[in-house]
């Protein structure tokens, strides 16, 4: 079974929400991001949203933007997440790993090779943010039979019948983006959120996490009693940020410092 | 049989965008409601009578329209070959042919009744003639520039800023026209509920290139009806620069299903073409998804967009509008390159026989049409379309010659 399914039903048979943490591969440097992830799964992170950088992330606020930069100035691509993954699988094989990025470099491989690559890193889905389900009809095929989940995006603006397309293309679970706008931006509507949430449940028996303006263990528990997990990025990415701005290089440090978000935030979600 | 002869051009694109494989809707899901809703109101008034007398209306009496088919008599004479017409795009109000599409795109934000338009801008252009449009409503206006380009073209930056409008230097990636389109897109989908993005060219995620190459298609029509008007047959080639590709479908749009007229879109061969600082996708690029839409762009081996060169602003941008994509596919349109040096030379050329300064963008169809026309024979007619008048790349041109105004 998917390791993403398999991970959603230990939640629901523990009764805890998950909790998704987004990093940058690459930011801000090479050898930071294995350490990082390990240090994520260590104090709670349930799956693993890796950020595959892109020179055009349209869909990124001015925080996780300088990080897709920090990310290539030196190089990082679609083929260097592949390779870290496997490497991350060495000393975990359990928990779920998906890849968020845009469409370019995912065509650039092309959709079957890139799948059989991912397939071989031991990747457990993916969500690319530019391929709506009006694009996504053959890649959503060709991952649905590797076995691997294609996530989507669901919008406060998402009309009832795109709500219906995605319930019935997605897999692993629903991403329902909290807010008007970039990644990084404004504040929550709890009341909002729970409508939504709400409405797409009676579309679709899968899981709905949230994402986009949780930044701290309240934030992240209101809207996690509200759905089933919580993604979490921007606060994480200006964290890494400000350490690589200090001149930091220590992966360590870079550890350390994500690692006690996180654990913040789990411990909100399950206290 | 002719496989082209079968294809309805006003057929394209289908429901969804698509040029054949490219075009579409290649957007986060958070701005495809934004898109829905333009769509939706651009479907409700394309065909409205009094929307089309609106725009028509002020094309004539505020743009100055129809512009000019000129016979440029000495230019054809001291090439030697064929007959060589411009049109006169640059003589529209502001200077260029972007004020097309500003004048209906900004006729739907009306509609909309939304009260702030953004704009994303390359030569400054398409932010000039968005500022205009926006004074004349009364929309406050936020014209996004990279900060190269805000370098180069600051006379255009200056008119923005007498029109009222706001210009947002762009720091991001290359700091041209492609993060400047990035930037905005971030705005509108931030603030979709109060504002109107008026893209400057026919690219973008669907339905833009489609209304975008309706708007602009008033160049082809009266092309078609000047030239039969004029030399009592359509002509035999047409050259237009590309960019992102709006003045170049304009004027091709209407003469497509016309077999006998040969099409050239010019591209920006930068440093030239074999040296990779271009900005010539259809010429070697490669197919791929940017700014919502899938169509040749130019990229590296991990699919990053790289950054493109071209001595003029408004060619500068690694992709192309999907048509232009499916039209080199389909083999309708030839598309070719000039180099820096090719354009700046047609650009001094044209201005000292004629009398008439180019845009640079508009001088690479100039170089192209040149050498086209010694090749084709006197009978027979080329029109270039001049895109917009050269008035503001001067500070350009004279750095190259050396001085300081
Ligand atoms: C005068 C002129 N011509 C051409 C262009 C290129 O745009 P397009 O290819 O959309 O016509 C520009 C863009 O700024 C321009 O200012």
């Amino acid at each position: 079974m998917n390791r993403i399914k398999q991970r959603f039903e230990v939640l629901k048979q523990q009764g805890r929400k998950a909790l998704i943490p987004y990093v940058v591969l690459g930011d801000p440097a090479a050898d930071v991001t294995l350490p990082v992830m390990h240090a994520l799964v260590e104090n709670g992170a349930d799956i693993l949203e890796l950020g595959v950088p892109f020179s055009d992330p349209t869909a990124e606020g001015p925080v996780i933007q300088k990080a897709h930069e920090r990310a290539l100035a030196h190089g990082s691509s679609l083929r260097d997440a592949l390779t870290l993954v496997k490497q991350f699988r060495e000393t975990n094989a359990t928990t779920p790993v998906i890849l968020m990025g845009y469409a370019n470099p995912i065509e650039r491989l092309g959709y079957q090779h890139f799948i059989e690559l991912a397939l071989d890193a031991g990747i457990d889905g993916v969500l690319t943010v530019d391929l709506p389900p009006e694009e996504a009809g053959e890649f959503n095929q060709q991952l649905g039979e590797a076995g691997m989940e294609n996530i989507f995006l669901l919008a406060p603006t998402s009309s009832d019948k795109r709500q219906k397309m995605v319930a019935e293309m997605a897999g692993g679970f629903i991403y329902y983006v909290s807010l008007k706008g970039v990644t990084g931006a404004g504040n929550l509507d709890v009341v909002s959120v729970k409508q939504h949430v709400d409405h797409i449940r009676t579309l679709t028996d899968l899981p709905v996490c949230v994402g986009f303006g949780i930044k701290d263990g309240a934030s992240a528990r209101a809207v996690a009693d509200l759905s089933d997990g919580v993604v979490v990025g921007s606060v994480l990415v200006s964290k890494m940020a400000e350490l690589a701005a200090r001149g930091e290089t220590s992966p360590q440090t870079f550890s350390k410092a994500v690692s006690s978000l996180v654990a913040e935030m789990r411990d909100a979600l399950d206290n | 049989m002719n496989k082209k002869a079968s294809i309805d051009f006003n057929q394209m694109p289908d429901a969804h965008g698509h040029f054949g494989p490219y075009g579409g809707r290649f957007v986060s899901e958070t701005l495809i409601y934004a898109l829905d809703e333009l769509e939706s109101i651009y479907r409700s008034l394309k065909d409205d009578p009094e929307f089309q007398a609106q725009f028509d209306y002020d094309l004539a009496h505020y743009v100055g329209r129809p512009s000019p088919l000129y016979f440029a008599e000495r230019w054809t004479r001291e090439t030697g070959g064929a007959k060589l017409f411009l049109k006169r795009e640059d003589l529209n109000h502001t200077g260029a042919h972007k004020i097309n599409n500003t004048i209906g795109q900004a006729l739907l934000a009306k509609h909309t009744g939304k009260q702030r338009v953004i704009a994303e801008t390359g030569a400054g252009q398409h932010g000039v003639a968005t500022a205009t449009v926006a004074a004349r409503l009364g929309l406050e206006c936020h014209v996004f520039m990279g900060e190269e380009d805000i370098q180069r073209q600051s006379l255009n930056v200056y008119r923005m800023k007498l029109l009222g409008a706001t210009v947002v230097p762009v720091t991001s990636g290359s700091r041209t026209l492609k993060d400047a389109m990035n930037e905005a897109l971030r705005d509108w989908v931030t603030n979709v509920d109060d504002t109107f993005y008026i893209i400057g060219t026919c690219a973008g995620p669907h339905p833009y290139p489609e209304l975008v190459r309706n708007f602009q298609s008033v160049i082809g029509r009266e092309a078609r009806q000047q030239s039969l008007a004029q030399t009592g047959k359509l002509p035999d080639a047409l050259v237009a620069c590309v960019g992102g590709g709006s003045n170049a479908i304009g004027l091709f749009h209407p003469f497509l299903a016309d077999e006998s007229v040969a099409m050239y879109g010019v591209e920006a061969g930068g440093f030239g073409l074999g040296t990779g600082k271009h900005a010539a996708p259809l010429n070697d690029g490669i197919p791929g998804v940017l700014h919502g839409n899938r169509t040749y762009l130019m990229e590296d081996e991990n699919g990053q967009i790289i950054e493109t060169h071209s001595i003029s602003a408004g060619l500068d941008y690694p992709g192309v509008g999907p048509e232009h994509s499916w039209l080199k596919d389909i083999g309708r349109v030839k598309y070719v390159a000039i180099d820096d040096d090719e354009a700046m030379d047609a650009f001094r050329h044209l201005t000292r026989i004629e009398g008439i300064m180019p845009a640079l963008e508009s001088s690479h169809a100039i170089a192209y049409a040149e050498k086209l026309a010694r090749q084709m024979d006197p009978d027979q007619t080329i029109v270039v379309n001049l895109s917009g008048r050269g008035d503001k790349d001067i500070l350009t041109v004279a750095e190259i010659d050396g001085i300081t105004l």
